[in-house]
């Protein structure tokens, strides 16, 4: 019955997402359009060291951190954006005042954000397989780690979401309380830029956050082995993106208890 | 009066924001099956106290019952026997009307029937329109189909006909009327007060966050006791005379003129002047 009630309400949401333009062009179009802007800019700039083979261009680097972009932006900014106006609008306020659990609407929000990051990364991952020279994996090891690395980074940029949605005072601040750390996180994790080639500092400043993580683990899906040399560390890591990937979906889920408001602060 | 005969029992209810006493030491009792319509004006503590018998905001002090249960405790058995339709509308936008009713349903475990509800606030024609192409009055019909859809025992309605033209209300209030009819108890506010007298059985009028006083509304501050007023049109112009007795004015009147009296009315005093009077004592704005 619950369970039911939960897919019906990921449902609405689904619903309402796809029919509001606005959002549709955000949250799953614009990541599409900076790969296509970016991708074209840097082109066929290689960023492997001079006689390394397989060669990397900085093309595919950028769509590995595009994609795990998209990501974040299903996840955290368009609920971060979208709660608040819900919230001003009375939204959040009727559902309260029906007896429908609180678990269930956040399934809803869930489920409805699990839809669309799955027809972002699609939409990413072909416009880069026929553009920019990236492979689906070949092997069920790297599927694997496809799969665990965009389902714990969607899960803690959701559970953000839902908190940092307490932030925003008035659905008017939404974007302009969150377009600045989604941009201030995709420049020092690694998404426009070459990680390594970021000042030290920055890098431990993005090392703090989910984005970083999620790009250098997608990187270990679709760029060759051997360039992991090129990274910080050495190696892609992937215990470590586990793991700060987990303790960020604790915290998310922490903050998001902490942080969620069903009505504005006027009403008390 | 028992408990069980009461739908919502308040006494000594307080609450404050900050340097601010929004209700001070209201007391309220609803009869199972009653329509009370509270009347206030603006910041008179009216919904802060119907949203703290909501569930929705927690009080300081007093003791309040609503079906029995204390709102501050509300769990999802109370929510289902309550149906809420608050002063704002929370708008699904881009929702289809019969998409919000039918998904409002499922929240509950014995719900009306969609169509059914929609026919009732009559949205029928509308059933496939998305809820922002709906006119202000035909979205708070919607809020209304909601509050009702889950057969509610008691229905909270904030305001329900601001912004309504006079032809809608009237429809409003038709169907305010039947579900009366059907036993639901109904906690109004308005300020309106042909409302009131149209729908109410009593009336509580609010001030400074304090129930000032509880009638009928024909009975409101004395009103059925105070003096009417015949007027009538003479030589000299328009004649007015403030009586106890109007029917024997009358009569005194038709004598004198043998027959009919030109431009006869006896009028008493309407729920509004009583009202703007009692509210004037409190020195507070209309």
């Amino acid at each position: 019955m619950s369970l039911n009630l939960a897919l019906a309400q990921g449902g609405i949401e689904f619903k309402q997402f796809v029919r509001t333009r606005e959002s549709l062009v955000f949250t799953l179009l614009f990541p599409v359009m900076l790969m296509f802007i970016f991708g074209s800019i840097f082109g066929n700039i290689i960023i492997t060291p001079p006689g390394e083979i397989p060669q990397v261009t900085l093309s595919q680097y950028f769509v590995t951190g595009m994609i795990a972009s998209g990501i974040m932006a299903t996840g955290f900014q368009n609920l971060a954006i979208t709660i608040p106006i819900e919230r001003d609008r009375g939204v959040l306020k009727r559902y309260r005042g029906t007896p429908m659990p609180k678990w269930v609407f956040f399934a809803g929000k869930i489920l409805c954000v699990a839809a669309l990051a799955l027809i972002s990364i699609v939409m990413l991952l072909a416009v880069a397989v026929a553009f920019y020279d990236i492979h689906l994996p070949d092997t069920g090891q790297k599927w694997f780690t496809f799969f665990w690395v965009s389902v714990l980074g969607l899960i803690s940029c959701t559970l953000c979401g839902i908190a940092f949605s307490g932030v925003a005072k008035t659905g008017r601040a939404g974007p302009a309380v969150v377009t600045p750390i989604a941009l201030i996180l995709q420049f020092t994790s690694g998404v426009f830029f070459e990680y390594k080639d970021l000042p030290h500092w920055m890098q431990q400043f993005a090392a703090l956050f989910p984005l970083k993580w999620m790009c250098q683990g997608l990187r270990s899906v679709f760029l060759p082995e051997s360039f992991a040399s090129q990274e910080v560390a050495g190696s892609y890591e992937l215990p470590r993106v586990a793991l700060v990937l987990a303790a960020w979906c604790v915290g998310g889920l922490i903050l998001c208890l902490l942080g969620f408001r069903w009505t504005t602060k006027r009403e008390g | 009066m028992t408990d069980e005969e009461l739908a919502i029992s308040v006494s000594g209810l307080r609450k404050s924001y900050a340097d601010n006493v929004a209700v001070a030491g209201v007391d309220l009792a609803v009869r199972r099956g009653e329509v009370f319509a509270l009347l206030g004006p603006n910041g008179a503590g009216k919904t802060t106290t119907v949203e703290i018998l909501e569930g929705f905001r927690q009080r300081d002090a007093g003791d309040v019952t609503v079906l029995g249960v204390d709102p501050a405790k509300a769990d999802q058995d109370w929510r289902r026997r309550v149906g809420i339709v608050l002063q704002g509308t929370g708008e699904f936008d881009e929702l289809k009307v019969g998409e919000v009713v039918r998904h409002f349903a499922r929240f509950y475990p014995n719900p009306a029937d969609p169509d059914e509800v929609i026919a009732r606030v009559g949205l029928t024609e509308k059933a496939g329109s998305r809820t922002h192409t709906l006119s202000g009055g035909q979205k708070r019909r919607l809020d209304v189909a909601l509050g009702i859809v889950n057969q509610p025992e008691l229905l909270f309605l904030d305001e329900p006909t601001t912004g309504f033209d006079p032809a809608a209300r009237r429809e409003f209030w038709e169907l305010i009327r039947q579900l009366s009819h059907t036993g639901t108890t109904i906690l109004l506010t308005t300020h309106y007060l042909d409302e009131a007298e149209a729908l109410a059985d009593r009336v509580g009028v609010i001030a400074h966050g304090a129930m000032i006083a509880v009638s009928t509304p024909a009975e409101l501050g004395g009103r059925h006791l105070a003096t009417a007023t015949v007027s009538w049109r003479d030589e000299n112009g328009t004649r007015t005379e403030e009586t106890d007795r109007p029917t024997e004015a009358v009569q005194r009147l038709a004598a004198s003129f043998g027959g009919e009296v030109p431009e006869l009315t006896v009028t008493r005093p309407t729920l509004e002047d009583v009202y703007l009077k009692m509210i004037g004592e409190t020195g507070e704005q209309p």
